[in-house]
């Protein structure tokens, strides 16, 4: 048996090193470290509480917004505020936007260039993808990132700017919106879809929403589209039979009240995969573990956790806590969101091979992005004229909140307590940490490293792509894993 | 590697990626096709490049090595130099070096540094108290001259470090400074006493700002979302900031002060000092942070003076979410009116 590590883990975002014990052309077992460690959990210590807003979406360059809903549903949890509509649909076209941002940016940018790697330079696919995909070089990025800056362009509109708005309040968006912000709020939204109808999907972003089984997928396969050929690949590479999940997966929801009868688009729960048992969310079951992290303390639940570093800690290895549901790890993202809220696809795709993988996580990405496309013009439509987006109120000085959202990567929380208007504790649980824990006080491994055990890498080893597959198909977002 | 091309290497120390993200946003063919026009190439950078794992290793190691030529470092968040001034709260992952190691040794090697963002620039939100990580940017610690490499520091072709301050940067601000760069055309005198290019930095945020009139006229904003000035009550610090972020669009049509929420002062070193973001600090009522190189009392004159003279349109208007009272000429037992 001989130890490999992978490193610098590029194409993520932020810092990931993992190590791989491999014997006989297999991984027996993998252990995920997050390098980097700032402490935002002690900056935000002691500081006036609306301070948060300004540094908790400094976590994230990628996923801000989604840090700044966190952390003003956290302070909305403990003063009772509550966001005006137009101020929830807003927030929820905001966030909406960053997270097809995110996920389109993790399939062109980095997720697929590993496919334009010389190592297929052998298949049939590989000069078409190649030419699509090569890394900075590839034709796709000329048409992808104008479109991403143009979907962007709401960011504009609804939040001042991108990353980092300080627009997202307990009561709402501090920006109203007029009749003619709504119309271009439109235009941009008919210029995504064209671009996404185009060269991505190849179909109405209805169709591929509503794709509800494997022959909905299988009637795709022949299309020019860039969805297309990574189906076509991931049947040849067998995608769906590696990077097995740990079984459970869990959504806290998102976009609340733009759902059927006032629930979010995408509801939130807790899924057993092989069983199919949904149960609803019990935030208190929630613990998080630093036994093997960089940082000091027992397990228990966020609330009463701390961040401290001890750097010498015993059997350490990552500055990442272990985040588990009543004991165990968990799954969390696209996939996990779509088959919590019971999407027929997703349960399709997991069904086929037994659990979550590296085809099921992409697709359910990409399906997920035309679903929230779709949702997003019917909310422009929605906006009432004349109606307030923020309202303000009395915040008490001392309480405890919690503040849940959905990231493009999956559930993030904020544990919130504050004492005569100054912060006391923050602890925030974020998607990778949940994805890319590391291994917890009874050796239970985290999802990554539990879906590496059992990877066929042969003599390549730490150069494997299919290493590169399985980490990325997380679409991991390391800064906000240990922050 | 094209040798007529500007070489520039990228890493990311202790950030966000924000920077990053901003960065993604630049130009009509998207940002690698405006890069390539201004003939710069990135040899690496974390979050696009092909290689990865001991590829990556390898290109960092031929730069270090003095074996390939480096036109630019870039490092994007700041220089993390704890726990305990260990550098261990980042270790460039599968180096088992510190980022603050590579930092300072690639350095050495480039002919241009340059910090994109307020982190690697002055050490940014991560160097706020109690500075956990022990983060400091690559020339400045907060406002103090130092930092990771030093206040005597100057790259191989004689520039001190050039920082892209702003937290995210505006995008135009990354590609014109490291085109400039390309070009040979960004010199000391084009880059003020913090190393900000002045052609961003001789600008104060609040300039253009579309609140202007209610800065002329004292007539602020109360909560969130009122259209007034935000200067007086709710924070604003864009007339202490430098920045022509008033004068760009960002994301298409956006900035701060236009999202409705208050300038924080990102582009100043140590920014990320202050206490209450969300309001003004006042002592005896009056604001502590007065506009830069104005004085006190000319500004305490002026401002009550205008707010005198407020005409009730911008008095209204202020304290609204939405427009209350168009312009025109006041009609006798009305306001607004075209006529």
């Amino acid at each position: 048996m001989r130890r490999v590590v992978v490193g610098p883990f590029n194409r993520v975002e932020g810092d990931l090193e993992v190590h791989l014990d491999v014997e006989d052309g297999v991984v027996v077992s993998a252990e995920v470290a997050a390098p980097l460690y700032r402490g935002f959990e002690q900056i935000l210590v002691g500081r006036p509480l609306e301070d948060a807003l300004v540094i908790a979406p400094r976590i994230c360059g990628i996923c801000s917004v989604s840090q700044s809903i966190a952390a003003a549903r956290a302070i909305a949890a403990f003063s009772g505020l509550e966001p005006t509509e137009n101020g929830a649909r807003a927030t929820a076209l905001a966030h909406a936007a960053e997270n097809v941002a995110d996920h389109l940016t993790h399939f062109h940018l980095f997720f697929m260039p590993d496919f334009a790697r010389s190592d297929y330079a052998g298949e049939p696919w590989h000069r078409v993808v190649s030419e699509r995909f090569a890394a900075v070089k590839g034709t796709t990025a000329r048409s992808f990132l104008p479109a991403r800056a143009r979907l962007l362009e709401i960011m504009g509109i609804v939040a001042g700017k991108w990353p980092h708005s300080l627009a997202f309040r307990a009561g709402g968006t501090t920006r109203s919106l007029d009749l003619g912000d709504t119309m271009r709020l439109r235009a941009i939204l008919a210029d995504v879809r064209a671009f996404a109808e185009g060269a991505l999907y190849g179909r109405r972003l209805e169709e591929i929403a509503e794709i509800a089984d494997l022959a909905g997928l299988d009637r795709l396969k022949g299309d020019a589209s860039d969805f297309a050929a990574f189906l076509r690949l991931a049947d040849a590479l067998r995608l769906a039979e590696v990077g097995r999940g740990p079984g459970l997966v869990m959504s806290f929801g998102a976009y609340p009240g733009t759902g059927r009868g006032g629930e979010p688009l995408f509801r939130p729960g807790v899924l057993d995969v092989a069983s199919r048992t949904r149960t609803s969310l019990d935030v208190d079951k929630i613990g998080e573990d630093p036994s093997r992290s960089w940082l000091a303390g027992a397990a228990g639940p966020p609330g009463r956790a701390s961040s401290e570093p001890d750097i010498e800690r015993e059997g350490a290895y990552s500055w990442a806590k272990a985040p588990r549901y009543d004991g165990r790890a968990v799954e969390v993202g696209a996939l996990a969101r779509q088959l919590v809220d019971g999407s027929p696809l997703a349960a399709a795709l997991t069904a086929a091979s037994g659990g979550a993988n590296v085809a099921a996580r992409v697709i359910a990405r990409l399906v997920e992005a035309a679903r929230t496309l779709v949702a997003m013009e019917r909310w422009i439509d929605a906006f009432e004229r004349g109606a307030p987006f923020c309202v303000e109120g009395a915040i008490p000085t001392d309480g405890s909140g919690v503040g849940l959202t959905e990231a493009a990567r999956g559930s993030l929380g904020h544990w919130a307590t504050v004492r005569g208007g100054r912060i006391v504790r923050w602890q925030i649980v974020a998607p990778t940490t949940w994805n890319f824990s590391p291994r917890d006080g009874a050796g239970v491994p985290g999802p990554l490293e539990g879906a590496l055990e059992g990877l066929a890498v042969g003599e390549a080893a730490a150069r494997s792509p299919m290493v590169q597959h399985v980490v990325r198909s997380f679409d991991p977002c390391m800064v906000c894993t240990a922050q | 590697m094209d040798p007529d091309r500007f070489s520039v290497l990228w890493l990311q120390a202790g950030s966000c990626g924000g920077c990053t993200m901003a960065l993604l946003e630049q130009g009509r063919r998207g940002v690698f096709e405006e890069l390539a026009t201004h003939g710069v190439e990135l040899i690496w950078h974390p979050s696009v490049s092909e290689e990865t794992g001991e590829e990556a290793r390898a290109i960092l190691e031929a730069v270090e090595a003095g074996e390939r030529r480096l036109d630019a470092l870039v490092v994007e968040g700041s220089i993390l130099m704890g726990p305990g001034g260990t550098g261990r709260c980042q270790i460039l992952a599968g180096t088992g070096r510190t980022m603050a190691d590579w930092v300072t040794s690639l350095a050495a090697r480039a002919g241009v540094v340059v910090a994109v963002g307020s982190c690697a620039a002055f050490g940014g939100i991560p160097a706020a108290a109690p500075d956990p990580a022990e983060a400091t940017g690559l020339q400045f610690d907060g406002p103090d001259r130092g930092g990771a490499l030093g206040a005597g520091f100057r790259a191989k072709g004689g520039l001190p470090v050039v920082a892209i301050a702003g937290c995210a940067p505006h995008p135009g601000w990354i590609v014109e400074t490291l085109a400039a760069l390309a070009a040979d055309a960004l010199g000391a005198a084009d880059l003020d006493a913090v190393g900000r290019p002045k052609f961003f930095a001789d600008h104060l945020a609040h300039h253009g700002c579309s609140r202007n009139e209610f800065y002329e006229f004292k007539a602020s904003a109360e909560r969130a979302s009122d259209r007034g000035c935000m200067m007086e009550h709710l924070g604003c610090k864009a007339t202490q900031a430098v920045g022509d972020c008033n004068q760009r669009a960002w994301n298409g049509s956006g900035s701060c002060t236009d999202g409705g929420y208050a300038c924080i002062g990102c582009t100043s070193p140590g920014f990320e000092a202050a206490r209450g973001f969300l309001a003004t600090p006042k002592i005896a009522g009056i604001p502590v942070g007065l506009p830069l190189d104005m004085p006190k009392a000319w500004f305490m004159a002026l401002a009550a003076l205008s707010k005198s003279a407020t005409p009730r349109r911008v008095r209204l208007n202020a304290i609204s979410d939405h427009i209350v009272v168009p312009p025109g000429r006041p009609r006798r037992g009305g306001e607004g009116g075209e006529t």
